[in-house]
């Protein structure tokens, strides 16, 4: 028996609008843009919802219905519940059905997509435990599988989890930490004692994300009987493909074909006697670990360098997420729950991607993902608001 | 292309007729200074060019006594064996045209060059006939003309020989006007006419490009766009700032500089606007306004008129030296222009470590990625990125860091394979 392990991402950050220094002491609302660019947050999430979260879900629950073997998995930052909630309730209402049918498990990560666990630990729990108190209230379900923001993980991520209860953790599948180790296999955080750890498949995950609809690439067209017979053809007990849900119809558009290799993917996997769709829960329970892996510095699935260098990687980017967590203090202190939220949602790791300054083939992966002409204005924009953010705490003491 | 006996391409030596206006030392603006650059990085590719010029200099300066003679060939420098030959004729034509009719040159010489004269065609027309001259003793395989001025010899040339012309847009008559509505007819259809002459157009960006096909009607599909470079060569070397700006700066004040020539291409007037803006905010900045021009006078009365003279610097027009110390005392280097076809100052500031802002209605934002880029009319996003710079230490450190980095990558050698490989296409596809 052979797992097949699908986990999407769906997350939306508030963006910063551009708020200039004379914005500072007069203007409390820092993600309200209502223009025609992308840094209106509204009409992102109205734009996603339309391209990629409501066809992409609709047809889903389609194939759940169809399928009932085929079982997947999720996870929401909290943020982008609320603003599918305020922006595009039918949406929520899709993937709340899609978790209804009881083949889809979702996962824990903190509220506002943050990077809080490197930065501080208790702000991390909170933001965790409002994560899991918004996905119970929507979805009435209790997560199980904890994965961290841009499935960053380090080995006391997991001893945490470990304590905390979680059964299943997931990160990277990094050649330099697996060695000759396939992450085809479930792990052993070192350290721990019951959690197990799920690891990417970043060959056969980016295939679909990324590689997709590229010409240049040798596979071109990936069509599902192809992908479904490398899945058969893949050694080991699990394939665990973690992607981003973006990838249908907002990474890789409509016209891509995306959908109809969706669609077509559940008959070409059953075409493989012994593939069976798993949930990472379903995953940890079926199988023993094969090995303990170390992982004492932090990794990623973003670059090509799979660490935090694209969210902390030049001076810019440092002294922003050091001047947001120096407030936290402050934040604490004042007991106003707007500016908690506020401090929250800058925190979220969008805001720190903007100000990447990685050039060659990342960097047109982050000018791609920016709203901001430059990583400059994003600092800029970020910074002001910031110190806006200084003041109100000040003020409120 | 030739093959050799192994299969490798024999690259044969190319010659160039060239002719453009100045060429350093006797430039008084970025027209010379890419003249040159691109000259050399063509030379040392293994092109053979000779470069012809009208000029007329003031008698005191050292190199009069070889430029004041027409026709006459003389040596500017020798690279790799190759010579770039300057041929000189005498002619009171200058490049940058202003409704005062004073020129700066960039010895610091003003001199009167009021091409709104009734001699304008004359002296387009003399300078065409010699070009005419010069084409049927001078053998060459493509002629290439910078700019409206030497468009007309470049289209005698082409005329007489037979070979293929270039014509390379550094700047259009409607950026130096400041849009279409206050353009010189005649300049503008001799520019016309020398695009339309031209086998191959080269436009120093893609917004000069746009105008090109906009308000010129050329065809897009013979317009290359060359972005310009900085070299070694054309580089100021790194000084001390100018003293007097450091003892404001140790007395706690930012310093902003603008460089250029004060016209209304350049945005002079924006630039204090903003300063005024970021003035009700921090009073501790110092704005620096560096170069002349026909705005001089209501730029001082402006910065007067917006109670912001304390804090508003006049330096005249710097050059050599004093320019780099400009350069290097400033926290930031502000291009505020209406319409730059390329803008070479920027990569100066940054080859300094000197962050820079730019307007978007530059060629040069087209090519940098380290630098503040803004609307020229808005006056409050530059007040507000001014402030910025000043104000956050670790963008002004990075910027620095970073520019200083990516100006070394934008060279004229880059720009010169480019014009190498279409000087090699036009001569290959002959003349129609």
């Amino acid at each position: 028996m052979k797992a097949l392990c699908f986990y999407f991402q769906v997350h939306q950050p508030y963006r910063v609008k551009k708020y200039r220094v004379f914005d500072i002491g007069h203007d409390t609302e820092y993600f309200n843009d209502r223009s025609e660019t992308d840094l209106n947050n509204r009409r992102i999430v109205e734009k996603v919802a339309r391209k990629s979260y409501i066809p992409a879900t609709s047809l889903l629950l389609k194939l759940l219905q169809r399928h009932p073997e085929m079982h997947v998995s999720f996870s929401f930052s909290g943020i982008a519940l609320e603003q599918l909630e305020q922006y595009v309730p039918e949406a929520l209402d899709l993937f709340k059905r899609v978790i209804d049918t009881g083949q889809v498990e979702v996962l824990g990560e903190t509220y506002y997509h943050s990077l809080s666990f490197f930065y501080s630990q208790p702000e991390f729990e909170r933001q965790v435990a409002k994560h899991r108190e918004l996905v119970r209230r929507l979805f009435g379900v209790w997560p199980r599988t904890f994965r961290n923001t841009e499935l960053s993980y380090r080995n006391d991520l997991a001893h945490w989890a470990d304590k905390n209860g979680y059964e299943t953790i997931l990160a990277e599948g990094w050649d330099p930490v697996l060695g000759w180790r396939s992450p085809n296999y479930v792990y052993k955080p070192v350290g721990a004692n019951r959690i197990k750890l799920l690891l990417k498949n970043y060959k056969l995950s980016d295939d679909v994300a990324f590689r997709f609809s590229s010409q240049d690439w040798a596979e071109w067209p990936l069509t599902s009987e192809k992908f479904g017979a490398w899945l058969g053809e893949a050694p080991g007990d699990t394939v665990n493909l973690f992607m981003d849900y973006e990838t249908f119809g907002e990474h890789q558009w409509e016209d891509t074909g995306i959908f109809h290799f969706l669609e077509a993917l559940p008959q070409e996997v059953a075409k493989n006697p012994g593939i069976t769709f798993m949930t990472p829960s379903e995953v940890s329970r079926s199988f023993d670990t094969k090995d303990e892996i170390d992982m004492p510095d932090i990794v990623t699935w973003a670059d090509t360098d799979r660490d935090l260098s694209a969210w902390t990687g030049n001076p810019l980017q440092r002294a922003a997420i050091d001047a947001v967590y120096a407030l936290e203090d402050g934040v604490l202190l004042a007991n106003d729950g707007r500016i908690l939220e506020d401090w929250r949602r800058m925190q979220t790791s969008d805001h720190f991607y903007y100000m990447c300054t990685k050039y060659a083939n990342d960097g047109d992966v982050h000018a791609y993902f920016s709203p901001y002409e430059s990583p400059y204005d994003a600092y800029i924009a970020y910074m002001n608001a910031l110190s806006d953010l200084r003041l109100r705490v000040e003020r409120a003491k | 292309m030739v093959k050799s006996g192994w299969g490798l391409p024999i690259t044969t030596t190319m010659r160039i007729l060239m002719f453009g206006w100045e060429f350093p030392p006797f430039n008084s603006g970025g027209l010379g200074v890419a003249c040159l650059g691109l000259t050399r990085a063509l030379t040392s590719r293994g092109m053979d060019v000779t470069f012809v010029m009208p000029k007329k200099l003031p008698v005191e300066s050292a190199f009069a006594k070889i430029l004041f003679a027409d026709s006459v060939e003389y040596s500017v420098e020798e690279i790799s064996g190759k010579s770039i030959r300057t041929i000189g004729i005498s002619s009171t034509i200058t490049p940058y045209t202003s409704r005062s009719g004073k020129v700066t040159l960039s010895n610091g010489t003003v001199v009167d060059a009021n091409i709104y004269g009734e001699d304008l065609l004359g002296q387009v027309l003399r300078y065409s006939l010699q070009a005419g001259e010069i084409a049927k003793s001078e053998e060459c395989d493509v002629i290439y003309a910078h700019d409206w001025l030497s468009f007309g010899a470049g289209i005698e040339a082409k005329r007489i020989t037979g070979r293929p012309l270039i014509a390379h847009v550094h700047a259009t008559e409607v950026d130096r006007c400041g849009g279409i509505d206050g353009v010189n007819p005649v300049v503008f259809e001799l520019e016309k006419l020398g695009m339309q002459t031209a086998d191959r157009v080269i436009a120093v960006s893609q917004l000069t490009k746009d105008i090109i096909v906009k308000y010129y009607g050329i065809d897009p599909n013979k317009i290359v766009v060359v972005h310009n470079g900085i070299d070694e060569t054309t580089m100021p070397k790194a000084l001390p700032g100018i003293a007097s700006l450091r003892a404001l700066k140790a007395s706690g004040y930012s310093i902003v500089l603008f460089l250029g020539r004060i016209t209304l291409q350049k945005g002079p007037d924006y630039f204090l606007k903003a300063a005024a803006r970021v003035l009700q905010q921090n009073k501790k900045v110092i704005f620096v306004i560096s170069g002349s021009g026909d705005m001089d006078r209501s730029v001082m009365e402006m910065s007067a008129a917006l109670g912001i003279g304390q804090n508003v610097l006049f330096t005249g027009f710097l050059q050599g030296d004093d320019r780099t110390m400009a350069y290097a005392v400033a926290d930031l280097f502000v291009m505020p222009s209406v319409s730059e076809p390329f803008g070479i100052t920027p990569l100066e500031a940054m080859r300094l470590g000197t962050p820079v802002l730019i307007s978007k209605q530059s060629g040069v934002s087209e090519v940098v990625f380290h630098a503040l880029k803004v609307d020229f009319w808005d006056t409050d996003e530059m007040a507000n990125k001014i402030l910025a710079v000043i104000e956050h230490p670790m963008l002004h450190a990075t910027l620095s860091d970073y520019a200083q980095n990516e100006a070394l990558s934008i060279t004229w050698d880059r720009a010169a394979q480019n014009v190498d490989r279409i000087i090699r296409e036009v001569s290959e596809s002959g003349v129609q």
